[in-house]
Formats: structure tokens, C-alpha cells, sequence
């Protein structure tokens, strides 16, 4: 894998949320990568300190399921998302273990009804090579204002 | 136009029983009188005392629109303050928690105030000789709450000076932060970090009721529930090898059928206190984890061990503003912030001696639940907010309690009855009505 591969693989993936093809999504995911939403300041563990989400395979499927369910009511109107995002930095090649790690500043829009919420951060990847494709071993999204109160988050950042 | 301000009776007649007037959650100046008349009146939670172990730690909270700043002085006691300084209104605190060290000093000139809230200092003193300000109220510092409890670590306070005592307005219904409380091996919760924060565009008390609301996970989680279920049996089908995680265990149970609600039976205590799950609960088939129940047999012996652990109650509203969820420790309290406006903050406590999969458990159940990105949440503050515009139309004033209503139904009682009644959100209007009026009926009295 090369820089571009990288940041191609960061932009199509937020391409894919914003297109809403979740389904396909979920298969960037390596089968133990986790989606993860800390709620501290640099936060370190995921599972003894409280975190938005901090979702496996299992859970993100469940989510995405959910957003198409018949009776899922807080779908009713959709929701639509937007990402916009700088240039991803690269900031491991994974020389030594083998993750590739980004990080990408960004400025998420997601909209319902009437309503639109924005919210800014940086993502975190660590990407990992399967059969050789990128797949990702975690994401991680550090929202700049992580301790206020958000209304409702439904879709990915 | 004050139709509810000094008229109690106007206010009364907000409250059947089977029924409520829509005025309760949609009308402005109904909220400003619970502001006023009702927060003031109850005992109200403000905070944990493990937040507060050094001296010099503080807290801030709000009773109402009140601010209130706890703190720990020298001496070890905790005291609790209105957050704002004697000489311009200037709020003492600002952060939601920190240490202060010796004392606090007002920003904006320099006043000073030990701990405990006395007034310390003032620079330039001299300008206030021979003006009589030593007999203001100023003089003596950060106006103190007299009425303070400190129960198992919770901090709860009483703002208006006269009023129901702690124990008499709680009663019984403290059997569930004894039971939270005694969980831990050694008796004692600790608040490790901050809560989950979810703001909710509607009336605080649809989150209350919502809590003893059995009739509503079946149907309203059916999309988030529902479908853990089915992701999780199609896994299972493929890998039937497959041992049930710990989410599966905390979202499936939401799923169960009216007939296991019904049977887990309500409990309703007087003030406006109760609770879901009497005999038994969504709670109650989650998996040992390892090592606990041998933590707590040596702390309490077989038989009690058994009794704490075996008492798996869903939720306990505490009236008015929060509920306990005793088997995963957890403590949510719902801020009024304005007629339709909650914020929610939902905190899990660690018990102290036992092992770390309990917590582990307590915060995984807290982002599922009760986090803006949780899905459960998003199946509830959907219908809260759909509720709180459909209120607004007057083809129908008044909103329904009737399930399992009963003629001549007792106010502030103790009784056990059917899981699915409404008899808890009843019960919560009549303590309403009850300390919405309080103090108005003293100053009608005194008027007359
Ligand atoms: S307002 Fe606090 S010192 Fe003046
Ligand atoms: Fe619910």
C-alpha cells in the first residue's frame, strides 16, 4: 500500500456513509475492527472509562439494519449525512506492526427533518491489509466537544 | 395571565388520577411554578460524595433554575451553598467539578469564602467600615443550605426550610440505593468519571414516567432490540458454537412480552417514589462474573449475598427527578431546563472490592441506553418529542392514565400491584400536585 491508497481508502469510506451504502460499510471492517466514540480527553480505554460507542461487527450490523427496519420511527423522516474533511495525515506506515494510522480533521453535517446538527473532531484509522485489502482495525472519532449534550447522533460518522 | 401563580386549586384540578392535563408538560407558566414551588419543596439529588473526597473539592448542580455548588471543608464535612456571590451574583463555581483548594475566590473582585462558604475576605476592606455592611447578609458569605442528607454517598438537599424530613419523605423506597449501595462488597459506590449527557427536546417528566413505563419496549424497541435479536439468532444459526455476548445479554431483554412485565409486578411508595420489577426484572439473567460472588459471601455471608444480589429491581423513580437502576449502577437525573427542554445526565457508579467486569457492564449499558448515540435512546426521545408536539392540539386536552385505574385509587401509599399498570405515573402526579401546592397553600393561609 502507498500515501494515496491510504487517503483514498479514508475519503471513499466517508463517500460510502454519505451515499448511506452501509451495508457495504460494514465490510470495510476487519472481523474485529471496532467503531469507536470516546468520551474523555486523549481517552486510552474503551472499555473501564465511558465512551459513546465503542461497537464491534455485531453491533454496527445491528445499527445498520435498524436504520432501513420497518418500525423504526426515528427514521421517519431519514436522516442524511455529510462529511467534509481535510487531507488524511499519515501518520504510521505500519512498519512495525503493521497498522497504517491516519488521522483526518473533519466537519460532519448529519440532518433530519427540519433539524441539522454539526459536529467537528478528527477520525482516527488504523488500517490493516486482508487478503490484500485496507480493512479497518479501528476507527476512532474524538469529537472536539465530546462532554456536551448532543439530541440525537444516528447515523456514522 | 396567571391562572396556575396562587391558585392552588386551578393547579389541583391538573391532576384526575386516570388522567393529567396537557398544561402539565407543555404550559410555560406551570413550569415556572415547579421551578418555583415543586424542586424547592422535594428533596432534590445534586451529586455523590465520592466526587467530593478531598478537602477543598466542590461540585456544581442546580435545584430548579437554582445554582448550588457543594463543597468539602477541613473539617470533613461536605456543605452545600447557592453558587453565587454575595456581592454581585457572580457564580463561585463555574465547572461542573474541580478543587478549589483553601478557599474560593470570586473572579470578579476578589471577595474570598472558606469551604464552607463563610465569607473569608475582602480586599480593600476598608471601605466598608462604619457602613453597616457588617449586619448585611453579604457579610456572611455564600448563603448555606441548611437542609442537607447524605445517604449511602448520595447527596440530596432540600431547598425550602420547612418541609417533609428526609426519612419521612423517602420512607422505604431507600431499600433501592441500599440495595445499589450494597452490592459493592464493601458497601460503598464511587463515581469514577463524568456522565453520559443527552438533551432532549421535551418535558422533563416524560422521561420520569417513561421509566416505569412497561407497555413501551416491546413496541417502541422492537427497531433497536427487535433487531439485536435477530442479528444476534442469525450469528447463532452460523455459528451455533457462538457464546452469548454481554451486549446481546443487556438488549435482548427489552424484547420481552407483555405477560413477563405484567408478572415483575410495581411497587408505589408514598411522595411519589416507585419502582418496576418487583419480583423480577430485565436485569435478572445476566451472566456471574467471575469471582463477585465469592467477594460478596465473604462480605456478607451466603444467605445475604443471595438476598442483595437476588433483588434485581428495574427502575426506582425517586420523585422527582431521578431514577436508579440498582443491578447495573446506575443514576440518571433528569434536568428541567425549560418547559420543553431535559437534559439528561446519566452517571454509573463503580462498586467499590468488586471486580472490574461489573463496571465494564454498568458503562456498556449506559451507551447503549442512555447516550445520544444510542439507539434504545433514539426509539424513546422519538416518541417524547412526537409527544410533546402532539400535545399541543386541542382536539384532546387531557392525557391517558387509565391502565389498571382503580375507583378511589389511595395516594401515598405502599402497594405492590400489576407490572403493566400506569399506577406509578398516577402516583407521581399526586406528589406533584402535592408539592406544586405546598408552600402556596401556607402563603394562602397566611394571606387569609
Ligand atoms: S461579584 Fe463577587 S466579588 Fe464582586
Ligand atoms: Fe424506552
Amino acid at each position: 500500500m502507498n500515501r494515496d491508497d491510504l487517503i483514498d481508502f479514508v475519503y471513499d469510506e466517508a463517500a460510502m456513509l454519505d451515499d448511506m451504502r452501509w451495508e457495504d460499510w460494514t465490510k470495510l471492517f476487519a472481523e474485529d475492527g471496532r467503531y469507536w466514540m470516546p468520551l474523555e480527553w486523549q481517552q486510552e480505554d474503551p472499555i473501564l472509562q465511558p465512551s459513546l460507542m465503542y461497537e464491534d461487527l455485531l453491533l454496527l450490523t445491528v445499527r445498520v439494519e435498524r436504520l432501513t427496519g420497518e418500525r423504526t420511527f426515528s427514521q421517519k423522516p431519514k436522516s442524511r449525512s455529510h462529511h467534509l474533511m481535510e487531507r488524511p495525515r499519515i501518520l504510521s506506515m505500519g512498519e512495525e506492526d503493521g497498522i497504517y494510522r491516519m488521522r483526518t480533521s473533519f466537519l460532519y453535517t448529519e440532518t433530519r427533518g427540519d433539524l441539522l446538527e454539526r459536529y467537528s473532531g478528527w477520525i482516527g484509522h488504523q488500517l490493516v491489509e486482508v487478503d490484500g485489502a485496507l480493512k479497518i482495525k479501528q476507527k476512532r472519532i474524538d469529537l472536539i466537544n465530546f462532554d456536551a449534550p448532543f439530541s440525537n447522533i444516528q447515523l456514522f460518522i | 395571565m396567571d391562572r396556575y401563580r396562587g391558585n392552588p386549586q386551578a393547579i389541583a384540578d391538573l391532576v384526575k388520577g386516570y388522567a393529567v392535563h396537557r398544561d402539565t408538560y407543555v404550559d410555560q407558566e406551570v413550569f415556572d411554578l415547579e421551578m418555583e414551588q415543586l424542586f424547592p419543596n422535594c428533596w432534590v439529588y445534586i451529586g455523590h460524595e465520592s466526587q467530593i473526597k478531598n478537602s477543598g473539592d466542590f461540585i456544581t448542580s442546580k435545584i430548579g433554575h437554582q445554582p448550588v455548588l457543594a463543597s468539602r471543608h477541613r473539617d470533613g464535612q461536605v456543605y452545600v451553598m447557592h453558587n453565587r456571590c454575595p456581592h454581585k451574583g457572580v457564580k463561585i463555581a463555574s465547572e461542573p467539578c474541580g478543587n478549589t483548594g483553601k478557599f474560593f475566590r470570586c473572579p470578579y473582585h476578589a471577595w474570598s469564602f472558606k469551604t464552607d462558604g463563610s465569607l473569608l475576605a475582602i480586599p480593600l476592606n476598608k471601605g466598608y467600615e462604619g457602613t453597616g455592611f457588617d449586619a448585611d447578609r453579604a457579610a456572611q458569605g455564600l448563603p448555606r443550605i441548611e437542609n442537607v442528607k447524605i445517604y449511602r454517598g448520595l447527596i440530596f438537599v432540600r431547598l425550602a426550610e420547612k418541609g417533609l424530613s428526609f426519612e419521612e419523605y423517602f420512607g422505604e423506597s431507600l431499600t433501592t440505593i441500599d440495595n445499589m449501595a450494597d452490592r459493592s462488597p464493601e458497601g460503598e459506590l464511587e463515581v469514577l468519571s463524568a456522565p453520559i449527557r443527552y438533551m432532549h427536546s421535551c418535558n422533563w417528566k416524560m422521561l420520569v414516567d417513561n421509566q416505569t413505563d412497561t407497555c413501551h419496549p416491546m413496541v417502541a424497541h422492537e427497531s433497536s432490540a427487535g433487531t439485536a435479536v435477530n442479528v444476534w439468532e442469525r450469528a447463532k444459526k452460523a455459528n451455533p458454537d457462538l457464546e452469548t455476548p454481554m451486549a446481546v445479554q443487556l438488549y435482548a431483554p427489552f424484547m420481552a412480552p407483555y405477560e413477563f412485565y405484567e408478572g415483575a409486578g410495581i411497587r408505589v411508595w408514598p411522595n411519589g417514589h416507585g419502582h418496576s420489577g418487583v419480583t423480577g426484572s430485565i436485569h435478572q439473567d445476566y451472566e456471574d462474573v467471575d469471582g463477585y460472588l465469592g467477594r460478596m459471601e465473604d462480605a456478607y455471608g451466603k444467605k445475604r449475598a443471595h438476598e442483595i444480589l437476588g433483588d434485581v429491581r428495574h427502575n426506582t423513580n425517586y420523585f422527582p427527578n431521578i431514577m436508579v437502576k440498582g443491578p447495573v449502577g446506575i443514576l440518571r437525573n433528569f434536568i428541567p431546563l425549560a418547559v420543553d427542554k431535559t437534559l439528561v445526565e446519566s452517571w454509573v457508579f463503580r462498586w467499590k472490592g468488586a471486580p472490574d467486569k461489573l463496571y465494564e457492564r454498568g458503562l456498556m449499558y449506559n451507551r447503549f441506553i442512555n447516550a445520544p448515540t444510542s439507539i434504545v435512546g433514539h426509539d424513546d426521545l422519538e416518541m417524547y418529542e412526537r409527544a410533546q408536539e402532539g400535545l399541543l392540539s386541542d382536539g384532546n386536552e387531557w392525557i391517558n392514565l387509565h391502565r389498571l385505574w382503580e375507583e378511589d385509587e389511595a395516594e401515598d401509599t405502599t402497594e405492590v400491584v400489576n407490572g403493566t399498570s400506569e399506577r406509578q405515573m398516577r402516583n407521581q402526579f399526586y406528589a406533584w400536585r402535592k408539592f406544586m401546592i405546598q408552600n402556596m397553600e401556607n402563603t394562602v393561609e397566611a394571606a387569609e
